[in-house]
């Protein structure tokens, strides 16, 4: 099963590349120009990203690097030692909605630590998995085409991410 | 709310490092996150001005409009608001199958295109989140993904014995986070549309 899902991520962008150019010829499309048309938007888009995207790292590594973070978790992680969820967890759970490349780094970081076949890497292994960088995907997709109100879309994406993250737990210490 | 996420950061962040008497990390933190964000920005220009350029084609071609009439009985459900054979479905479905099977560099550009596609739909307040965007956000947040690549690349690296047994488990819990994500955007936009 994983073998046949490996290979399916593995062609689906190739044969996309070739199975759309392919058929815009058959239809008597203009491949060339059509191509450069849909492009030319590409520049100011990503452009149009850098001030959300700046405002939002700006926070995370402050956030971060102040060590505000290690404290939050500090505080928070009695309460989880009490309905038994590992303490080292914690700092990936706070981190994961903020930045990709810090939480996969924490992640790293335990799988090496601990082992990636122990309890502590399984279930890890699992939240990075399942969550996304929420205020990543937020920050870059409003930011592209300069949404400034987000209305609920914060607070439904965090529900989602708690939500994955208590899921995490339970599946894992069920299955593992 | 994320004014008060981003304050809270920022303060709260601020009053840390000077309370552990390492305030000097402050500035370099700072301006580290804002050298990492035009990064990013300026990293995307490429990949994104590739997909638009395929998505392009694929519109021309008519594929976009197929996917989105094949997928129409469930985005109909989902997002109400966008006419029938909008080009922002066939976008908003081709970005939560590159999120499915994880192909995350795929998964961005389309997100990009989709969102696009959904603010040529949302043009009295051009500021403000529509409810379809709304909603994308949410799914894309908490999309089910059936293969977590990257890190089953690190277990390997660290000599795991099974590097896929976690997949099962991200299965469930991607799928529980969906269901979430659909319940609290119904939720929050009946909620939102009273106050509005």
């Amino acid at each position: 099963m994983y073998e046949l899902i490996n290979q399916i991520s593995r062609w689906a962008i190739p044969v996309m590349l070739l199975f759309i150019p392919l058929l815009a010829f058959i239809k008597k499309v203009p491949v060339f120009e059509t191509f450069v048309e849909g492009a030319e938007a590409g520049f100011s888009t990503a452009i149009k990203t850098i001030p959300f995207l700046t405002a939002m790292l700006v926070a995370v590594s402050i956030f971060r690097a102040s060590g505000a973070m290690e404290l939050l978790a500090s505080w928070i992680s009695p309460v989880l030692n009490m309905v038994g969820i590992p303490a080292d967890i914690l700092p990936h759970a706070v981190m994961r909605p903020l930045s990709g490349g810090a939480a996969l780094g924490i992640a790293t970081e335990i799988i090496k630590t601990h082992g990636p076949d122990s309890f502590v890497g399984r279930l890890v292994s699992t939240m990075q998995g399942s969550s996304d960088t929420t205020f990543y995907v937020l920050t870059l997709y409003f930011g592209s085409v300069g949404i400034r109100k987000y209305r609920y879309a914060v607070a439904s994406g965090l529900t989602a991410d708690f939500t994955t993250l208590i899921a995490s737990i339970m599946i894992c210490k069920l299955m593992f | 709310m994320v004014n008060y996420v981003w304050l809270g950061m920022v303060v709260f962040g601020i009053l840390v490092a000077g309370a552990q008497g390492h305030i000097e990390v402050v500035t370099k933190a700072a301006l580290d996150g804002a050298q990492i964000a035009v990064q990013t920005s300026l990293s995307l220009i490429a990949i994104i001005t590739f997909w638009l350029g395929i998505m392009k084609l694929a519109e021309a071609a008519g594929l976009v409009q197929g996917l989105a009439k094949v997928v129409r009985p469930i985005t109909g459900f989902l997002f109400p608001s966008i006419p029938k054979d909008h080009p922002a479905m066939g976008a908003i479905v081709m970005n939560l199958s590159a999120n499915i099977l994880g192909l995350g560099n795929a998964a961005t550009p389309m997100g990009l295109i989709a969102m696009q596609e959904l603010q040529k739909l949302n043009k009295h307040r051009p500021d403000t989140a529509s409810e379809a965007m709304c909603t994308f956000l949410a799914l894309n947040t908490g999309c089910i993904t059936i293969i977590p690549t990257t890190i089953i690349g690190i277990r390997v690296l660290y000599g795991s014995q099974e590097p896929t047994e976690i997949v099962g488990t991200t299965v469930f819990a991607t799928l529980c986070g969906m269901i979430v994500a659909i319940l609290a955007d119904r939720l929050l936009r009946s909620l939102y549309r009273n106050r509005w």
